[in-house]
């Protein structure tokens, strides 16, 4: 178990120093540097900010220095928010994808399995056939269409929740439900399936033969093994919630890491945006091994060590 | 999968023609309807942020364009990148998992460790970096060569090339899986028997094997790359104006709705539409992966 941890986290080194090399030099290599404006800076100003950005220089002595400072961690100053730290930046910005995330993780896991263990043990009565069916609308929508129609009924036309903006919990609400709408859904049909499998199995009809309460046979006996799936959904789930969280801190003017991350792309803004593909990378390789660690503490006939 | 019920299965599920159907119209709209609408529908009029009228049905928007126009070009360019993009993913996944499921062995699991570190990678997150990046590449090329056109349509091609590049994982897991169960089949070993090239016996044996699976999943990639091309797109990091597809007319429908005045028919027909395309690419390619039955798991 050690071992894969460590073997692990090895790994994860290895992919931020690949991820770390691509971007820096994608955006060196690629024409325009980050303090081309209308006008054309003069000379000796363009000098002295390339080397406050200890941009001068070899391209190699820039990309070794950067990773020297990596691995010291300091994510650099931002280009375009001058004077600000790209640590400050994050520090200041991650709390807030963070909680976005976070809600949305636990929506669309509770829901997911909720709906999903609700259809299968309705197995082809409406209610599971509608169920479904609102799985299968979910899944197809991506989140910027279900976020602007969200806005329009419930803000615009209900005025029962907040447009968008970052305060109180009445603006987590519709964000929120809009990252996790297709990942309920995803989890629905996962859990529907693997839940109706486990259902036929030998160890449920002993259950049931004992006479246990349907709803004691289905949640405390089925449900451990039929969740197994969604647990090894966890890992991705989390990388698209991540990703999500892009476009739907775009729609609702959040304040979070993910809006920063684009106009990083958009300013050229290199540091920032090394920095942010850096954490959301390394955040993400975390997440999956503690996946992997908390698969072998559910089923007990995986061993990490084969 | 050369099953001739099948036909008969899916001729007996009413989701498959619905579907089948759905794609016909938006099909027809996005490519002959444009050139049979009145040519002042592509000019802009003088009336901006109009409501649905008569004359335009789908109102206009801000700066007087027919918004119905829009829609239909937008559906268009969504089609082409959608249909172009998962073409090239299906040319790199089935030639790869071919190979590798193919050669076996060490080639096989070197091949199949790198697919998934590529899965473990944000690849949306880096593809946002990478279109950056190479559309300063091509647009200096396209200017220096004065090309007019590519600078235009330099956006497109390049959306098309890297969502081809980013989708191909799962079309080369699929393929490898398929290719494995082949490789221990008869035939396949009395082509070997017969001293055939490796290469005659992955394009003229296995190959046709592979189509139907492949064309399966051609319909489920179809939908993701469009996907994929509208978060781009939202983003404002795909289809560059004055051409829009629609993800970028969601994106301004969006921005059009607000306290103040809400232009609601900016964001719901683009969005109708879209949901339209999405939910029937994925209707009919889940009737077709259950149809033929495969156990894929993605």
């Amino acid at each position: 178990m050690i071992g894969f941890i460590i073997r692990r986290l090895g790994a994860l080194a290895l992919v931020l120093f690949c991820v770390v090399t691509a971007t820096f030099f994608l955006i060196r290599i690629s024409p325009g540097g980050p303090f081309d404006q209308e006008r054309k800076l003069p000379p000796a100003i363009e000098k002295a900010l390339l080397a406050k950005y200890k941009l001068d220089g070899p391209l190699w002595q820039q990309y070794t220095g950067y990773l020297a400072d990596l691995v010291r961690g300091d994510l650099r100053l931002s280009t375009k928010y001058r004077n600000r730290t790209v640590n400050e930046i994050l520090i200041q910005t991650l709390p807030v994808t963070l909680t976005l995330g976070a809600a949305a993780f636990c929506l669309a896991t509770f829901f997911g399995v909720w709906i999903g263990t609700f259809a299968a043990i309705r197995q082809n009565t409406p209610a599971d056939t509608g169920a479904m069916l609102f799985a299968l609308l979910a899944i197809s929508l991506p989140s910027f269409i279900i976020g602007p129609l969200l806005i329009l009924v419930f803000s615009l036309t209900l005025h029962w929740l907040p447009v968008g903006g970052w305060g109180g919990f009445s603006y987590l609400i519709l964000p929120a439900l809009t990252l996790a709408a297709p990942y309920v859904a995803y989890i629905a049909r996962l859990m529907r399936g693997s839940m109706l499998e486990v259902l036929t199995q030998d160890f449920v009809r002993t259950a049931r033969a004992k006479g246990l309460r349907d709803s004691v046979v289905v949640y405390k006996h089925a449900l451990r093994v039929a969740i197994l799936p969604v647990v090894s959904f966890l890992g991705p789930l989390a990388a698209n919630l991540l990703t999500g969280s892009i476009v739907v801190e775009t729609i609702f003017n959040i304040p979070g890491a993910g809006g920063f991350f684009v106009n990083s792309i958009l300013n050229r803004d290199g540091f920032l945006l090394g920095g942010v593909v850096i954490v959301y990378c390394a955040m993400l390789v975390l997440f999956n091994l503690l996946v992997d660690v908390a698969y072998t503490f559910l089923d007990r006939r995986i061993s990490l060590n084969g | 999968m050369d099953d001739p019920r099948l036909w008969h299965r899916l001729r007996r599920r009413p989701v498959v023609w619905f579907s089948v159907i759905c794609l016909l119209i938006l099909f027809f709209a996005a490519f002959v309807l444009p050139f049979l609408l009145p040519t002042d529908f592509r000019e802009p009029s003088e009336s901006l942020l109009a409501a649905p009228s008569f004359i335009h049905p789908f109102g206009t928007d801000l700066n007087g364009r027919d918004v119905l126009y829009r829609v239909l070009t937008g559906t268009q360019i969504s089609i082409v990148v959608g249909l172009a993009g998962a073409l090239i993913s299906l040319f790199i996944g089935t030639l790869y998992g071919m190979i590798a499921g193919y050669a076996g062995g060490r080639v096989d699991a070197a091949m199949m460790r790198l697919v998934d570190i590529f899965y473990s990678i944000p690849r949306l997150i880096f593809i946002l970096v990478l279109i950056n990046a190479l559309n300063a590449w091509v647009k200096d090329f396209a200017i220096s060569m004065g090309w007019e056109w590519l600078v235009l349509y330099s956006r497109i091609a390049i959306l098309i090339l890297s969502l081809g590049f980013i989708e191909w994982l799962t079309m080369a897991r699929i393929v490898r899986g398929q290719v494995l169960a082949l490789k221990g089949r008869t035939f396949v070993t009395a082509a070997v028997a017969l001293g055939q090239s490796h290469r005659r016996i992955l394009i003229q044996h296995l190959l046709p094997n592979l189509l139907g699976i492949i064309l399966i999943y051609l319909t489920l990639t179809i939908p993701a790359v469009i996907i994929d091309e509208s978060f781009l797109s939202f983003l404002g990091l795909g289809v560059e104006a004055p051409l829009a597809s629609l993800g970028s007319l969601l994106s301004s429908g969006a921005s059009a709705i607000n306290p103040i005045k809400s232009s609601w028919w900016l964001l719901v027909f683009p969005a109708f539409v879209m949901i339209a395309l999405l939910l029937s690419l994925n209707l009919l390619g889940d009737a077709l992966r259950d149809a033929t039955d495969t156990r894929t798991k993605k």
